[in-house]
């Protein structure tokens, strides 16, 4: 049976606690920096999407020296806070660190990011000053990662940003579609305010593009405009059943523990979780965590193919999550239009396909899992009818750019919505340089639209 | 089993590891526990006239993670009542009659007080003297301590008060506050002292508090210069102790190394250079008297794998190994690899040859590791690159004579040998 409240808040409270702590006094900080060789065309540092300067941040830590650590950081990634708690650092720079050719464990990259970014953020050290505004005006359509990183950047430059997010608090899928015990709600919100605290950046909430705003209104009243708003529509398994009482998409799954907190969201007894990227990750984890009895994992390949990290996946294991390799799902059935049977196909690897992984094949056989709920974490979709209708380049909508810039003359995109959904820290990535990009267009244009 | 047991001027110890005059040796209480800690000898703290201490006295420098890689005091000699020490000596020597007891002096200057301190001294029935010519604060103000050992005339003059009463071995120990500690280590030897000992603490600042901008030690928002020991002094230790056993007059007396003696490695590397035993402070004020124990033992299993039955089997055996500049050979010439299976791409050695020396490794880029290989035509040898290398063995140093035989820089001249061109 579906239901909310199955645990205590004692429970909850242990449950969701923050999975990577941080360190507990400063000399533990101090001995974890001292261990870093400070390499040369550091590894860690080519393997970050944003190019942070690991060795430097770290050395500024340990000669005492936070404040420059966490400019160096932020300069790079004004998000370097939440990307310190969210980032895959296993597969990126703490994967890359040279330790791990001696059989050493990496340097704690992430924790001693997060050591110098939470104090900035605790004392709210400003560590950018805005030059004089320039009177330019650029539109940011989502608050989310993309759009954060590409507005403190222009902002940075004299230029008057505008963000329109289609939700009431800012972050994106920081702030909505990340397992609550890596970042908290007033974490997100704390970043989010950390970042604006550089001013001339405007978050007007509760604006959807599409909907209250529109592509030509933002065209007209702003000097360039700039689309940072992911993806957003969950993959449908087209399936028998999938309209069921009981089935759920997995972001909206997270969004609800994010936005209504925990006991205010529902969860089966025995719960089927379809996918194994990131997002099937942290939807079985905090299923489970909800105090759902059986959470069991299912992926059409093997473990090989999986598109998230060993990592991740051990932190699913260890919650007690069952995972089954080689199954896709079926069919759903139900009772009195509640879940409470998925049918799955037993496949088989069969040739590489596009993506150079070798391709599920149906065997023909299947094997049944009695459940009462299903999240679907099969990926997410682009928004294709919105670009669409904007008449925007993009292919299957994944917005196509050159160099930042869409096909439609200032305006320009990045983040999920261009690379169909990818880390945080790619996202920041996007819109540093969206925001280059956009600064570069400006200066060759130089007539400003003042009607707003 | 290697015999670790030494014989310094006929005074005996189980091993050659004294704790040296210093706030572990200044009474009853600490010498008994580091006898039973297993230390062969101390030299109780330097005895003279009275003084009184301040607070605070010491101070260190850190280095990375590592604490106290250099140490600092600001202490004088003992201000306990000389009596109370005198009682306590005699004390220790009867609970502990093996190890060797050394008394450190540091008289005022002038005969009398000298002889009188002596005969106090030699009645509690220890084993040595040594004088205190070395401590460079508080007491050279006054005309004794560093003040002595700067100055070789009067070195001389108070060694030969000393050597008029003294009816047990004396020991001068030796200041590095100066160019070298030889001219006031002859003088001390030509005067009659039976052995030497170095070195001293060195003069130092080790820091200043940036938030109130007050050096350290702090003392009433002022410090003072300070006696500088520990791990970071031992290679001006190494060096002032060669000069000593190179020679001809010194080298004639046995010495006592000191001067950041940490481990048995460090302790073998003072006696391959002359040294007869050595005297600790700072270890043992960082980790306590425990330290002994693998000091022992590491210097027992050394010995046996290298084949040495008695201490006198090394004793010594460095000394010639240094040399003079000139007589180098200037044929020997070797190159650095890198293994490229051990590396692991840090890019130490290359950022420090290409800033810092002489541009001779290869970065060929790679996404995210480089690979690193030497330019041996432009390699000189200097070893920069092992140095930074976090990775042991991984760049060795590979012989490459310029030419078979030996040829040094003055016979190069003569020849008419071509410089460098670039």
């Amino acid at each position: 049976m579906i239901q909310s409240n199955r645990l205590s808040p004692e429970q909850f409270a242990e449950n969701f606690s923050d999975i990577h702590p941080p360190f507990e006094t400063s000399d533990a900080a101090l001995v974890e920096a001292n261990r870093c060789l400070f390499c040369y065309d550091a590894p860690c540092m080519k393997s970050c999407p944003t190019g942070i300067d690991v060795p430097k941040f770290i050395k500024q830590i340990a000669t005492e020296n936070i404040k420059g650590s966490a400019h160096t950081i932020f300069v790079s990634n004004i998000m370097g806070a939440g990307c310190s708690k969210v980032c895959p650092v296993e597969k990126l720079c703490e994967g890359a660190c040279v330790y791990n050719f001696m059989e050493e464990a990496p340097i704690a990259i992430a924790k001693l990011q997060r050591y110098s970014t939470e104090k900035a953020m605790a004392a709210n050290w400003q560590l950018f000053k805005r030059k004089e505004s320039t009177g330019r005006k650029v539109a940011i359509v989502g608050a989310g990662p993309a759009g954060l990183s590409c507005a403190h950047v222009l902002a940075r430059e004299g230029i008057d940003v505008t963000i329109f997010e289609k939700e009431n608090k800012g972050g994106g899928l920081m702030t909505y579609g990340i397992a609550a015990y890596k970042v908290t709600p007033q974490f997100c919100e704390d970043e989010v305010n950390y970042i604006l605290g550089i001013g001339g950046i405007e978050i007007k909430y509760n604006q959807e593009l599409g909907k209250s705003i529109s592509l030509t209104d933002l065209q007209k009243d702003f000097d360039a405009v700039y689309l940072g708003m992911g993806v957003g529509l969950a993959r449908q398994l087209e399936i028998p059943g999938e309209e069921l009482e009981g089935v759920e998409d997995a972001i909206k799954f997270i969004y609800n523990i994010r936005d209504k907190g925990f006991d205010k969201v529902a969860v089966g007894e025995k719960v089927a979780v379809i996918g194994m990227g990131m997002t099937a990750i942290d939807a079985a984890t905090q299923a489970k965590r909800l105090g759902a009895k059986e959470v069991t994992m299912l992926y059409r390949r093997t473990q090989e193919e999986m598109p998230c990290t060993q990592h991740e996946l051990d932190i699913a294991m260890l919650d007690g999550c069952e995972i089954v390799w080689l199954a896709s799902p079926k069919e759903i059935k139900g009772k009195e239009g509640k879940v409470n049977e998925l049918v799955c196909s037993i496949m088989q690897l069969g040739e590489p396909d596009a993506s150079g992984r070798r391709s599920p094949v149906d065997t023909g056989e299947t094997f049944s899992l009695n459940v009462d709920m299903v999240i679907k974490a099969a990926g997410q979709m682009p928004f294709e009818n919105l670009v669409n209708e904007f008449n925007i380049q993009h292919s299957k909508g994944k917005i196509n750019i050159n160099n930042s810039a869409t096909n439609i003359t200032g305006v320009f995109a990045g983040g999920d919505c261009v690379n169909g959904g990818k880390e945080v820290v790619d996202a920041v990535q996007a819109g540093k340089d969206g925001a280059k990009a956009i600064l570069s267009y400006l200066s060759n244009n130089l007539t400003t639209k003042n009607n707003r | 089993m290697a015999d670790i047991s030494s014989n310094f001027l006929g005074i005996k110890s189980p091993n050659p590891f004294w704790l040296a005059s210093a706030p572990p040796t200044d009474k009853k209480i600490n010498v008994l526990r580091a006898f039973e800690a297993g230390w062969g000898g101390v030299v109780w703290k330097t005895l003279g006239s009275q003084v009184k201490n301040v607070s605070s006295r010491y101070s260190a420098l850190n280095f990375g993670s590592k604490k106290m890689m250099g140490f600092n005091n600001i202490e004088l000699i003992s201000d306990r009542p000389l009596d109370l020490n005198l009682k306590e000596i005699s004390e220790c020597l009867k609970l502990f009659p093996d190890r060797a007891m050394i008394v450190s002096l540091m008289a005022d200057n002038d005969r009398n007080s000298w002889h009188e301190l002596i005969k106090k001294v030699e009645d509690t029935g220890a084993h040595g003297l040594e004088l205190n010519f070395g401590c460079p604060h508080g007491m050279t103000e006054r005309g004794m301590g560093a003040a002595v050992g700067q100055d070789p005339v009067i070195a001389k003059m108070v060694v030969e008060w000393v050597m008029e009463a003294a009816h047990i071995p004396v020991i001068t120990k030796l200041t590095p506050n100066v160019h070298s500690p030889v001219p006031t280590g002859k003088a001390c030897v030509e005067a009659g002292t039976n052995a030497l000992s170095l070195i001293n603490t060195i003069q130092s600042v080790t820091g200043i508090n940036l938030d109130t901008l007050v050096p350290n030690p702090y003392v009433a928002g002022k410090s003072v210069f300070g006696g500088y020991c520990g791990p970071a002094v031992k290679p001006i230790a190494l060096k002032m102790l060669t000069t000593i056993a190179q020679d001809p007059t010194t080298s004639k007396v046995p010495v006592s190394g000191i001067g950041g003696v940490s481990t048995w490695k460090d302790a073998v590397e003072f006696m391959l250079l002359g040294a007869s035993n050595v005297q600790v402070c700072t270890a043992a004020m960082n980790h306590g008297f425990r330290i002994v124990e693998d000091m022992c033992e590491g210097l027992n299993n050394w010995m046996d794998d290298k084949g040495f039955k008695s201490l006198n089997d090394f004793i010594g055996k460095s000394v010639e190994k240094i040399t003079h500049w000139e007589d180098l050979d200037i044929n020997y010439h070797h190159i650095a690899k890198i293994n490229q299976d051990k590396c692991i791409h840090c890019g130490l050695c290359y950022i420090a040859c290409e800033d810092a020396s002489h541009q001779s490794i290869n970065l060929e880029y790679g996404k995210p590791y480089n690979n690193y290989t030497i330019k041996e035509a432009e390699c000189v040898g200097c070893n920069l690159c092992q140095l930074v290398c976090p990775v042991n063995d991984c760049i060795t140093m590979e012989e490459h004579r310029v030419a078979p035989e030996y040829l040094n820089w003055i016979d190069f001249q003569k020849k008419g040998l071509p410089l460098n061109d670039h």
